[in-house]
């Protein structure tokens, strides 16, 4: 009920907010430049593109191969969902863990921060071969693969983020009587919030996007595979309704991650408002 | 309010005290043989030139840092010496020069921190302190407040609040109002000044604000220019309790006369040797 009120609440908000407004404009004209192109104009090689209306009928159609109204839509999302969020779950957990300790440790940073910049450009893809041989079964290999960036773009942003922590706090923390794991607890975590969050954004932006790869040429099953699929079979309506539906779900994770790091960090939104 | 007012504890004893640093390369000397004392429940507010090394003798006594030759006293035991460096504790909180309440924490989070976390108090019993120390100064309403929404000049006193709760021997100021407008300025003053007479205890307190050094003081300790000495030390001796109107006093003006000339001079020469160096 609350939720709901204070979803009402948004949307009279977004329909007097200039930017939404705006952000509406920005997308319908561009939808309609789209059309225009590939359906209207036919331009070269425009034409080969899906108009987006052929796209939308195709995904309202209960006959088609995939839509809105056909189970195997639904347990492609499911597998990618799952496949990203406990990739994405698992860079978390490592990536703000390792991070933590490397950016308050200076004995540790020194070990281990050559390493880590060895191993983070290398591209997700790259990994494949190894992970599909040392890895059992197709999951685990695919869940890797969308790991590998994540995992180094949450370690990086973390350690960044502790090294961001005036050292004044510190000092504040140890006058007050803190012992090393109050300091980590009241002071290393909490600052580091905010870039610690920066990263989770880019990290969930890398792990879609290594996900399709990887489940392009490792998968079976989940939005990436069935791209590849439709393609090889001409289904171009498919495979662009695939990309959106990809769009939406990227759109949506970066919206919780928000949500989450403003929830935990109302500190942050408590001065934003009073300046503001 | 149980425990709160004390001072039996917190003679600080300088002797001979320097700091070099970089002793193998570059060999600053930050500050040079100074020594001073003072005693239990005084007032000590050091002056001097920026730059001039009076922080370092601060975070000697904190135990931030180390010193390279001569030794500090707190009551008796040496807690400084060239081979010693005692940890930071809650018997000498600092108050930071740019203010370091955690931006994370509530005013109130903040304040209780030093006990709570140090099982000095259950945290009911240290909130209800703090509630009756930020009743008594006029704060009641911040405390579910972040730093980050308050003004400068309330995120001090809340800072000064966070120390005093702890009951700490000495209270080390570094500079706490520099960044602060002059009525904000002010109003810590007379916050200063009130909380000292409620509870006093030994405040060594760093400023080039020479007004302010006279006006909060017992005792003002003058510096030189780097490497920091021990210039000349002057007994105050305004009657407590004080407040901002002691400004008008004739004793006042005096010291203030006597200050600005012995601090011009410093002045002077750093402005000297900063020509040298920039020739």
């Amino acid at each position: 009920m609350a939720q709901s009120s204070s979803l009402g609440r948004r949307l009279a908000r977004a329909a007097t907010d200039a930017a939404f407004w705006r952000g509406l404009l920005g997308l319908t004209l561009f939808f309609l430049a789209w059309y225009v192109l590939t359906a209207v104009l036919k331009l070269p090689r425009f034409e080969k593109i899906p108009d987006p209306l052929a796209v939308l009928v195709d995904w309202l159609n209960p006959h088609a191969t995939r839509s809105l109204f056909t189970a195997p839509y639904y347990v492609d999302i499911l597998y990618s969902v799952a496949r990203t969020y406990v990739a994405f779950l698992a860079a978390v957990v490592f990536g703000v863990g390792l991070g933590l300790f490397m950016g308050w440790s200076t004995l540790l940073f020194n070990f281990t921060f050559p390493l880590v910049e060895v191993f983070r450009p290398i591209p997700p893809l790259s990994w494949i071969p190894l992970a599909i041989i040392v890895l059992p079964g197709i999951e685990l290999p695919v869940v890797y693969v969308t790991f590998i960036a994540a995992f180094f773009a949450t370690v990086i942003n973390t350690i960044l983020g502790v090294h961001s922590i005036d050292r004044k706090y510190f000092l504040a923390a140890r006058c007050l009587g803190a012992r090393p794991l109050d300091v980590l607890r009241d002071v290393v975590v909490p600052g580091a919030l905010p870039f610690i969050f920066t990263g989770l954004q880019i990290a969930m932006g890398l792990a879609w996007m290594s996900l399709v790869a990887g489940e392009i040429i490792a998968g079976q099953r989940g939005l990436g595979y069935y791209i590849y699929q439709a393609a090889s079979l001409y289904q171009y309506d498919q495979v662009v309704m695939y990309m959106f539906t990809l769009g939406f779900l990227g759109f949506v994770s970066s919206v919780l991650i928000r949500r989450v790091g403003q929830r935990m960090m109302a500190w942050e939104e408590a001065r934003r408002k009073s300046k503001g | 309010m149980s425990g709160i007012p004390q001072a039996a504890k917190g003679d600080i004893s300088i002797r001979g005290v320097s700091k070099v640093y970089d002793p193998s390369g570059a060999r600053v000397t930050a500050i040079e043989q100074c020594s001073f004392d003072v005693a239990a429940g005084q007032f000590a507010v050091v002056v001097g030139p920026s730059g001039c090394g009076k922080t370092t003798l601060l975070n000697a006594i904190a135990g931030f840092d180390t010193i390279s030759a001569g030794e500090i006293l707190l009551d008796g035991e040496v807690i400084a010496s060239a081979n010693k460096q005692i940890r930071p504790g809650s018997d000498r909180v600092v108050v930071f020069q740019n203010g370091a309440l955690f931006p994370w924490r509530t005013m109130m989070e903040n304040i209780v921190y030093g006990p709570v976390r140090q099982k000095t108090m259950s945290r009911p019993e240290a909130e209800r302190i703090a509630r009756e120390l930020l009743r008594r100064v006029g704060l009641e309403g911040v405390q579910d407040k972040y730093p980050g929404e308050l003004s400068s000049g309330v995120q001090r006193r809340g800072e000064i609040l966070r120390a005093l709760i702890n009951q700490p021997t000495v209270m080390l100021l570094d500079e706490p109002f520099r960044a602060l407008d002059a009525v904000a300025k002010s109003v810590m003053h007379e916050f200063v000044l009130e909380l000292f007479d409620f509870s006093p205890r030994t405040m060594f307190f760093i400023t080039h604000d020479l007004d302010e050094a006279i006006l909060l003081a017992d005792k003002v300790i003058v510096m030189t220019t780097r490497p920091a000495r021990v210039k000349t030390v002057i007994e105050v001796g305004l009657p407590r309790p004080r407040s901002a109107n002691v400004t008008g006093a004739a004793r006042y003006r005096e010291l203030k006369q006597s200050l600005l000339e012995v601090v011009h001079e410093e002045a002077l020469k750093a402005f000297q040797a900063g020509e040298r160096e920039m020739a």
